[in-house]
């Protein structure tokens, strides 16, 4: 898994899943049209401020609340190429790495990374680098089987080509 | 050592004797379920593996049910996609609007889940059904597809935490809700992260079937994988008349391991009213009294249910709803609703000046059927109050039970039940 470098945007704890895309959108689920309101009432139009590959950095139980898959898609779509945060919320966990959003658990990270610092992120080696400040974190390391679904690029691309035909992604 | 509930469910779908927390396992499932958001982005994900028909035909659940009927075009479109493919793949359980309701209202009352199962649901309250003693969590529309694919799914299993409630509240309109948002008050909306919340002690046996369901339906609202309550008596009386299947009952041993145990004495425990914007910041309602509000919802997936329509219409009959507040009634299913319609409880609504929706998750997630303008504020017997949940980002939602909610209702500001009888 390649390494990912990005500025961070920080937010705080319990982030949920209604404002990274409120339910006001979810009468549609095409990847783009999410990116269009991801996170749109903490950071108002993102996605013309947002620069490919930058880094959510987040507090305590990031992605709480609803289900809803719209979620991780709306960031990997609008731009963030990894999440890190305190801890997570199980289900958006999950979700993240199903369609393959790389998300590292490193509370230190977490709490020391300031807005806009630029980060150089190893996820497969749970390596966080600031270039900003020089300081290096170490991350939770992702189990080897969810490894194997990142690298895939999902569980449906994962799962696919054990059971189906070759997956159209 | 013995094992816990969860355990043991967990064990007997992964065909091992033995799991212990912290376990990677693969567990067969008995029903996967999903909606109209949910549903359409599983279908995607679905045709994509590349296998042509679900695992077991009988066992998906599709129901449009969170912008149904459809609200707007693109709602509508979302219905069509999983009506389409419940067609395709012949799905025995795809309930059309008119007849279905708020999924998990729905599922328990048709007897589609059943104690001992393992079910995963596209939505985060699939864990309602831990009331049946079935372990049952929500995951993504990934996880769905591959799940409805294979009939299987990864689990970790997690660590329980046991809540043992004792006691007898001595006020009458403590309910459930008002259990499960103190628990969720004391412990913070990740105090269960990734873990079982399973409830036990004498006031959950006092509790009825309806107030079971809302403790489970809230466990996530604490982090929880799953909240879970070993059937009993009531449970079995509930679950005979209803099954489909034939069910299996577990119990956790005397020495099963627990990462926390928590006492809890519901006897002076007051009506809990949660502030926005998270589901722990609860008070009792004797400290939020007085706050002036604009909307009350009475509904949802937490409490659409009879017990809830009746208790809400109890407070509200003979009175009426505050001039400078609309009160919206959601019955949680199709049955609910035509039975709230022969036993009078609809007029009472009406008569007080409420309104009352057929069964929609609606207004819950600001769908519509009552979204919040900027400043306003509700109560709601709902289960989120994050900010913009219900409506505009500046919006307030104040959770409560129906007792509290119905009262608001009739005062126009917070209030206790007390205050209106």
């Amino acid at each position: 898994m390649e390494v990912l470098k990005g500025r961070a945007w920080k937010v705080g704890h319990n982030i949920d899943t209604d404002l990274i895309i409120p339910a006001r959108y979810l009468n549609r689920y095409d990847a783009d049209f999410l990116a269009s309101h991801c996170l749109e009432d903490i950071f108002p139009q993102l996605g013309q401020r947002i620069n490919p590959g930058d880094i959510l950095v987040a507090g305590r139980n990031f992605g709480c609340g609803s289900s809803r898959e719209h979620a991780p898609v709306a960031l990997k779509s609008v731009g963030f190429s990894c999440v890190i945060a305190e801890s997570y919320a199980r289900i958006f966990y999950r979700n993240a790495i199903n369609i393959g959003l790389p998300v590292i658990v490193a509370p230190e990270a977490a709490q020391s990374i300031n807005d806009q610092e630029l980060l150089e992120v190893d996820p497969a080696g749970g390596l966080i680098r600031s270039l900003s400040s020089g300081r290096t974190y170490r991350g939770e390391l992702l189990p080897p089987f969810m490894l194997e679904i990142l690298d895939s690029g999902g569980l449906v691309p994962h799962v696919a080509g054990k059971v189906g035909r070759k997956c159209s992604k | 050592m013995g094992m816990t509930i969860t355990e043991k469910i967990l064990a007997a779908h992964a065909g091992k004797e033995w799991v212990s927390p912290g376990e990677l396992i693969n567990a067969s499932l008995d029903l996967v379920l999903a909606n109209d958001i949910t549903g359409p982005m599983v279908v995607k994900e679905f045709e994509k593996i590349g296998v042509e028909k679900v695992f077991d035909r009988r066992k998906v659940v599709m129901i449009p049910d969170h912008f149904a009927p459809a609200k707007d075009i693109p709602s509508a479109q979302q219905c069509l996609e999983i009506r389409e493919f419940s067609r395709v793949q012949g799905l025995e359980h795809y309930y059309e609007v008119g007849r279905n309701g708020i999924e998990h209202c729905f599922l328990p009352e048709q007897g589609l889940v059943v104690p001992g199962d393992v079910v995963i649901g596209a939505d985060s309250h699939t864990c309602t059904y831990g009331a049946l003693g079935a372990f049952s969590t929500g995951v993504g529309s990934t996880d769905l597809a591959v799940g409805m694919a294979l009939g299987e799914i990864w689990f970790r299993v997690p660590e329980s935490i046991k809540f043992v409630l004792y006691g007898k509240p001595k006020n009458r309109w403590v309910g459930g809700k008002d259990y499960i948002l103190a628990i969720i008050g004391k412990i913070g909306v990740d105090g269960a992260q990734y873990k079982a919340m399973e409830f036990a002690g004498e006031a959950i046996e006092a509790l009825s079937m309806d107030g079971r369901l809302t403790m489970a339906n809230m466990a996530v609202e604490a982090g929880a994988k799953n909240g879970i309550i070993a059937p009993d008596e009531k449970t079995i009386e509930y679950v005979k008349v209803r099954a489909k299947r034939p069910w299996r009952v577990y119990t956790s041993d005397p020495d099963a391991a627990y990462a926390a145990v928590l006492e809890i004495d519901v006897t002076d425990l007051e009506p809990q009213v949660a502030f926005p914007h998270l589901p722990s910041n609860t008070k009792p309602v004797s400290a939020s009294a007085g706050i002036k509000i604009d909307q009350v919802v009475i509904g949802s997936c937490t409490n659409g249910r009879w017990e809830d329509l009746v208790t809400a219409a109890h407070i509200i009959k003979g009175r009426k709803v505050h001039p400078e507040v609309r009160a919206i009634v959601i019955p949680g299913t199709q049955d609910i609703y035509l039975r709230a319609v022969r036993e009078g409880l609809v007029e009472t609504f009406i008569e007080a000046g409420a309104v009352v929706s057929t069964p929609t998750c609606g207004p819950c997630l600001g769908g519509y059927m009552g979204i919040l303008a900027q400043g306003e504020r509700a109560v709601s017997t709902t289960n989120r109050n994050f900010i913009g949940r219900m409506g505009h980002p500046d919006s307030e939602v104040y959770l409560a039970g129906p007792a509290v909610a119905a009262a608001s209702a009739v005062l126009g500001r917070i209030a206790s039940p007390e205050e209106v009888e």
